[in-house]
């Protein structure tokens, strides 16, 4: 949808605030272009609408050089929201949000449809909103019809710089999230400046990270967060971020992969002497091919072992059980409802790779967390 | 000599010359309407052109500000060697003094428009045109009336001065009562006037409020 080859922006002064820039961004992708102040984000987004224009290299969007389109043209089907807002303020909402599709000379039914339509959208009620001015609304109001009037003309791209910034948290976490499921629902191609990393995780499908007019990184937030290739990357996501986001540790991190298991067809005996050995109090059963099939606990032991001739007599279905995909989110909700404190994980094919138990999650999240004090301290 | 009240002379000399008066009246209002309306016209649009090219901000305001420190008699004096004298020096000497608020105004109007408006409008495909009219002039609409009210103010008054080059109004009766000694008839000439200007800046106000987009009401 949009492809930067080689872009730079040099200023008469000399200044190149971005330096060879190159990356695409797919179309229906989220990405976050994100960066300490001067790092050159805004600039780069500037660029695409040609607020700013580029002095080498080509930006083409759906496959044109932006350079050569009539630059209206180009920005009437490129949506742009700004922090600032930037309302109009002697135009009513209705006539904000109407202000591109008349523009483009749309008939007055279809826009006032359209009108109605986006603002049951933004989660405003076109009844009461519609016939009013800019300044009788709240800023969290104000930036939903921002966002209404960017999407009036059904843009395939919207450019965003810095949205939410001025609005209070609690308004910025509800527009973050009605505007992402906006986007999922409308596949629109969205690039979003911002300087705040919780918001770029929450947001990107992948995040850029600049420095210096330069991109250091673009990955998913996974992949920055567990893999950031760069000393700057990482220092800037911050070291203990994983914590706030656990879904975004995998499983196989939290978990132990040499869980005690032992075969159906044993003895209740040879249970309990495999239990004393390995120090725990429930074993796994898995068949030959080392499928996961049920788990045997001694408290169920103790009482039937007299009874019984092997184990898998008294095996328990093993639930839940987590995949290999899964999070440490996951592992973290599910550990509470399970009824041995313990989670087998288990790969497409059913076979028990690891497990997670609240011993192995604690020990994890506790080395990370001390490994972060040491970063934060040093 | 008879000393007649004030009253009585004011009365007396109503009963002479109201035709006149009435005459004078029109003259004046017909020296502002026109001085102002190129005013207003040529106004606005030299304060559109040094919003838009900076560069002409310090000559057009600078020479505009000139203008304006030159007494109102010395600017009509300057008019006869020129266009001689009559309506057509006084209409242009009027016309000139009104410049300055009306084209400082209009700048400033344009100019503090919140930039990020202009950065939204633009970034949503306005032109510049488009931008200038439905964005910039209508917000900057009030602050531009401020600026035609001061100027319609100072021009009723000035354009008394304009009877010393021959253009008659209500100024005729002013200069014929301080030459005479007759208070009655400067009065005559002088309180139509006040009112005048009172009158129009009262009309204004009300044109003012009611062409403001509602948006941009307090």
């Amino acid at each position: 949808m949009v492809v930067f080859d080689n872009v730079s922006k040099t200023y008469k002064n000399g200044f190149r605030s971005v330096k060879s820039l190159s990356f695409r961004v797919q179309r229906g992708e989220f990405l976050v272009l994100i960066g300490p102040s001067g790092c050159g984000k805004t600039t780069t987004l500037k660029m695409i609408n040609r607020l700013i224009p580029h002095t080498e290299g080509t930006i083409t969007v759906d496959g044109k050089d932006i350079a050569k389109q009539n630059v209206v043209e180009l920005r009437r089907n490129i949506g742009y929201v700004i922090q600032q807002i930037g309302l109009f303020p002697h135009y009513t909402i209705e006539e904000n949000i109407a202000l591109v599709p008349a523009l483009k000379g749309w008939d007055r039914k279809k826009i006032r449809q359209r009108v109605e339509e986006l603002l049951h959208l933004v989660g405003l009620d076109p009844a009461v909103f519609a016939r009013r001015y800019p300044k009788e609304l709240s800023g969290g109001q104000q930036q939903r019809v921002g966002v209404a009037r960017a999407m009036a003309a059904d843009p395939e791209l919207i450019l965003m710089d810095e949205p939410f910034g001025a609005l209070d948290p609690i308004t910025r976490e509800q527009l973050q999230d009605e505007f992402l499921r906006l986007q999922k629902e409308f596949r629109k191609t969205v690039i979003f400046v911002t300087h705040d990393m919780d918001e770029a995780i929450r947001m990107g499908d992948r995040i850029a990270i600049l420095k210096d007019g330069e991109l250091l990184q673009l990955d998913t937030p996974e992949r920055l967060l567990t893999n950031p290739v760069h000393g700057f990357v990482e220092q800037f996501i911050g070291k203990n971020r994983i914590f706030q986001n656990p879904e975004l540790l995998p499983v196989t991190e939290v978990m132990r992969s040499d869980p005690a298991t032992i075969s159906p067809h044993r003895s209740p005996e040879r249970a309990i002497s495999h239990m004393r050995q390995r120090r725990t109090d429930t074993l796994l059963c898995v068949d030959e091919q080392g499928r996961l099939l049920g788990i045997v606990s001694a408290y169920d032991l103790q009482g039937d072992a007299a009874r019984i001739q092997s184990v898998g007599e008294i095996m328990q279905p093993a639930d839940p059980i987590l995949p290999l995909e899964a999070t440490a989110r996951d592992a973290l909700v599910k550990i509470s409802e399970s009824r041995f404190g313990l989670i087998p994980v288990v790969d497409s094919q059913g076979k028990l790779t690891g497990v997670v138990t609240k011993g192995s999650l604690l020990t994890v999240l506790a080395g990370r967390w001390k490994e972060a004090e040491a970063g934060v301290g040093s | 000599m008879n000393r007649r009240s004030l009253w009585e002379q004011i009365v007396q000399q109503l009963e002479m010359r109201h035709a006149e008066l009435g005459m004078a009246v029109l003259q004046h209002i017909k020296l502002v309407a026109v001085s102002m309306g190129i005013a207003i016209v040529i106004g606005v649009t030299l304060g559109i052109a040094v919003s838009r090219f900076r560069r002409l901000e310090g000559p057009v305001i600078g020479t505009a500000g000139m203008l304006q420190t030159i007494p109102s008699l010395a600017l009509l004096g300057f008019m006869i060697p020129l266009f001689g004298i009559g309506e057509l020096p006084s209409i242009i000497a009027l016309f000139l003094y009104s410049l300055l608020p009306i084209i400082r105004n209009t700048h400033t109007g344009i100019v503090s428009v919140d930039k990020s408006v202009i950065e939204a409008a633009s970034g949503m495909g306005m032109t510049d045109t488009q931008i200038l009219f439905r964005i910039q002039l209508p917000i900057a609409f009030p602050v531009i009336m401020a600026g035609v009210r001061t100027s319609t103010v100072i021009n009723v008054g000035t354009a008394t001065l304009a009877a010393f080059i021959g253009a008659g109004g209500l100024g005729d009766f002013i200069f014929l009562g301080i030459s005479r000694s007759m208070d009655a008839l400067v009065l005559i000439g002088a309180v139509p006037a006040a009112l005048l200007a009172l009158l129009l800046d009262f009309v204004l106000g009300r044109l003012e409020r009611a062409v403001t987009p509602k948006g941009l009401k307090i």
